[in-house]
């Protein structure tokens, strides 16, 4: 451990950039995770590996087209496409394993979903491996876009959109904030406002009652999922041009914190996530710039504990009324 | 059944206590075995299994030993704790595997080289065991405040914290790194019967055969006793249990207090057993592996546990690199053939299946064949007596990578397809479906068989699931709403 002697800003700010951009990624993650538990009261273990999915769908499409050094169409439309790709696989696949994992489920007791989830999970890491190898798959994003991607010159996704106190704030860590913040606007929209959205609402409160009202729970369980996947899928690709690195196990550690981010921002609550993500994105920053690399992912885990220990319903969560 | 013929019963529903054995005059080959494991009493199975146990070492030898023998026993070991906690509490811990984990590290930092200390096994195993089950204790604490599924969570960070705790932190105790980092911590000490050190496998096998014996007769009586039956209940009905004046959460804490100090004995002879111990050994993987032992046995019954173990260790054996290729081959092909015996009925059904899928096969050969020969120009990796009827009937293209890859996908569009048919419909798409599963095993699972046996493991998780979650031995549950 080494604390610094004197406050340095320059860290201080590179750490917050940092752990923004880390923490809108965490958040995605967890809207996922908290909206699947809103309406089914289930754990979606395998949530982290449709995240890895997606990002493997994003290196898919941008191998497709040309690969990072060569791309053959132009930069911008290549990362749209590389995002609705990944969107759209991920959705279909979160629609599939609800169909076919949870769904048959539905009435048993608590414990054979979860059960059933983890071995979801272990299925699509272990697929993931047998289809793609062990290696680290590159998105190469620091050249993509360059015009002499052979001598490393840098494109412009990493080139610096403007400068706070000697900080560079990239083009990439830019678009994935503003990406980030899109979605939820649109996720917050969609579900105050649009008819699918009060369905929704309408099925997390109590699922038979909306059944009874003539909603199509089913639908409404399958559309959550597609949403919630969606939005992994999303994040899949930020984390591929952020880290520049896919491999099969990414999965596990990132749906962990997304994890993190939903139970501390409280499980079932949206604006919760959002927060609970910047906390645990700002928590493992700031932990690896102070405290070394190696405490990062112990820090989130205790401050986690921490939280269900002292506020088991999480920051924003309401608590739990039990009915007999 | 039998007792209080005579008397009224109270409380019982005839056509919800008759639903169980419903239910097990139809489900063929699964039902005959939990009707032979009714008869049967406990004891005769027990002394079966003693008997076949302890007579494994005077035919194989020490490799098989080694691998089939010891791994089975430690399986069983791990199975019979995590049965206890997710079996009798209904409690789903996801951090078990961390608790066998600080065991085994307990074990090795008590005796071995690593800091020069070498205690006795009668003084380091229950110090070990005790210490393990008070840290259950701790982890199960949580569980008194946070209901089912908030445990789930702490459980499985405080899993993945012991996984970065001992191989990335490793802090620095008396000059060197406690936990020994990613090389985890080697030379570690036999265990000892009061002095004298048990080296060879045989030793090593009785001395372990014994210890499962003991908590398989200890955990037998428990689960007959006062807190068993109070376990149960709590599992079936929390809220019931509570209003019938149970202890819940002293319950609960026991449930894990017991799991825990099972684990943590199971870590003992583990880390004794295999002289050094890394974090690989305790992290994911393996709870998947005692997961799909306890489920596969059926949740909550002993014997369950012992065969689940049993099949799982002896088809994941099958599965690991180093074994010959051809034994995983036929154990696929036999697990295919029981699969489709146990589902279909009529039987002629099943012949019409599987000679459907043998004629598919040629002609598909045939058919690739005649469009370019190099679509069936691949090699079969280790075919033995088989090599040249498989070659005749799979089609194995040379350098077939994205061929593999496509297959593998295509198989499991083709399955989840299949669980949507119904009817004549059905039978018919399962030819290609079997013929697709044998395509994929010998283009891509056989190159890679410890991958294949993950990837099995988690589908089998969730087939059992979907199609049996009670397992092949455990109560089906019959929840009155």
């Amino acid at each position: 451990m080494h604390l610094p002697l004197a406050f340095n800003a320059e860290l201080f700010i590179q750490l917050l950039v940092n752990g923004i951009t880390l923490g809108s990624l965490y958040a995605l993650i967890a809207l996922g995770y908290s909206m699947v538990y809103g309406i089914l009261k289930l754990l979606n273990f395998a949530h982290g590996d449709v995240y890895m999915i997606g990002a493997f769908t994003g290196y898919g499409v941008l191998t497709l087209l040309g690969g990072p050094l060569s791309p053959s169409i132009a930069i911008a439309p290549l990362i749209v496409l590389m995002f609705l790709a990944a969107m759209v696989a991920a959705g279909l696949l979160g629609v599939v394993i609800e169909r076919f994992a949870y769904r048959p489920l539905r009435e048993s007791p608590r414990i054979a979903p979860l059960i059933s989830a983890l071995g979801v999970s272990f299925f699509l890491q272990n697929s993931a491996l047998l289809l793609f190898g062990a290696q680290f798959r590159s998105y190469d994003s620091f050249v993509l876009g360059s015009k002499n991607p052979e001598f490393f010159e840098p494109g412009p996704l990493t080139d610096a959109l403007f400068v706070v106190k000697n900080v560079n704030v990239q083009l990439i860590q830019v678009i994935v904030l503003s990406t980030t913040v899109a979605l939820m606007v649109a996720l917050t929209a969609l579900i105050a406002k649009t008819a699918i959205g009060k369905a929704m609402r309408a099925t997390s409160y109590d699922r038979e009652a909306a059944a009874m009202m003539g909603i199509d729970t089913d639908r409404v369980i399958a559309t959550t999922f597609f949403i919630g996947s969606v939005l992994a899928g999303a994040a899949g690709v930020m984390f591929g041009l952020l880290f520049s690195q896919v491999f099969h196990f990414m999965g596990f550690l990132a749906g962990l914190k997304g994890f993190t981010a939903a139970v501390v921002g409280g499980i079932g609550s949206i604006p919760g996530a959002m927060l609970g993500g910047l906390l645990v994105g700002l928590a493992e920053s700031m932990a690896g710039g102070y405290l070394g690399g190696r405490w990062s992912d112990l820090t989130v885990f205790g401050i986690l504990i921490l939280v269900l220990l002292v506020r088991p319903s999480g920051l924003l969560g309401t608590r739990a009324i039990h009915k007999v | 059944m039998a007792t209080g013929e005579d008397k009224p019963r109270v409380g019982v529903d005839d056509w919800v206590a008759s639903v169980q054995d419903r239910r097990e005059q139809r489900s063929g080959l699964a039902g005959l075995a939990r009707r032979v494991d009714d008869v049967v009493p406990a004891w005769a199975r027990l002394a079966l299994f003693a008997v076949v146990a302890a007579s494994l070492p005077l035919w194989m030898d020490r490799g098989d030993l080694f691998a089939y023998g010891i791994f089975t026993l430690v399986y069983v070991l791990l199975g019979l704790g995590l049965n206890v906690v997710v079996g009798y509490a209904g409690l789903l811990d996801l951090g078990y595997v961390a608790l066998f984990g600080f065991g085994a590290y307990s074990y090795a930092l008590l005796s071995s080289e690593h800091y020069g200390i070498h205690w006795p096994s009668a003084v380091s195993i229950p110090l070990v065991v005790v210490a393990t089950a008070l840290l259950g204790l701790l982890l199960g604490l949580p569980s008194r405040r946070l209901l089912g599924d908030y445990l789930a969570i702490v459980t499985l960070f405080f899993g993945q914290a012991f996984v970065v705790f001992v191989n990335a932190a490793n802090p620095t105790v008396r000059g060197k790194g406690l936990t020994g980092g990613p090389n985890g911590i080697a030379d570690i000490d036999p265990n000892d019967l009061f002095g004298y050190e048990l080296t060879t496998r045989r030793q090593q096998y009785w001395f372990i055969l014994a210890i499962v014996l003991l908590v398989l007769v200890g955990l037998h009586f428990l689960s007959e006793s006062r807190t068993g039956r109070a376990w149960r209940a709590l599992r079936e009905d929390p809220l019931a249990a509570e209003a019938m004046s149970m202890p819940v959460n002293r319950l609960k804490l026991k449930a894990f207090a017991l799991g825990a100090g099972i684990a943590g004995l199971t870590g003992c002879v583990f880390a004794a057993v295999l002289t050094a111990v890394t974090s690989g050994n305790f992290a994911l993987p393996i709870l998947i592996t005692i997961y799909a032992i306890v489920v596969l046995g059926g949740i909550g019954s002993l014997t369950g546990v012992v065969v689940g173990a049993i099949v799982i260790n002896v088809s994941f054996q099958f599965l690991a690199p180093e074994n010959p290729q051809n034994n995983a081959r036929i154990l696929f092909y036999l697990v295919i053939v029981l699969l489709l015996m146990l589902s279909m009925r009529p039987l002629w059904r099943l012949a019409v299946v599987l000679a459907g899928t043998v004629a598919f096969g040629l002609a598909a050969h045939v058919l690739a064949e005649a469009i370019s020969p190099s679509w069936t120009a691949g090699a079969v990796v280790e075919g033995g007596r088989f090599a040249g009827l498989i070659s005749d009937w799979v089609i194995i293209p040379s350098g077939h990578d994205r061929f593999a890859n496509g297959a593998y996908i295509a198989l499991i569009v083709a399955i989840l397809a299949v669980t949507r048919i119904r009817g004549v419909w059905r039978t018919l798409s399962l030819v290609p479906t079997v013929y697709l599963a044998a395509v994929v095993w010998e283009t891509s699972f056989v190159e890679q068989p410890a991958v294949a046996r993950w990837i099995l493991f988690g589908a089998l998780l969730v087939f059992l699931m979907t199609v049996r979650p009670q397992g092949l031995l455990g109560t089906p549950r019959v929840e009155i709403v």
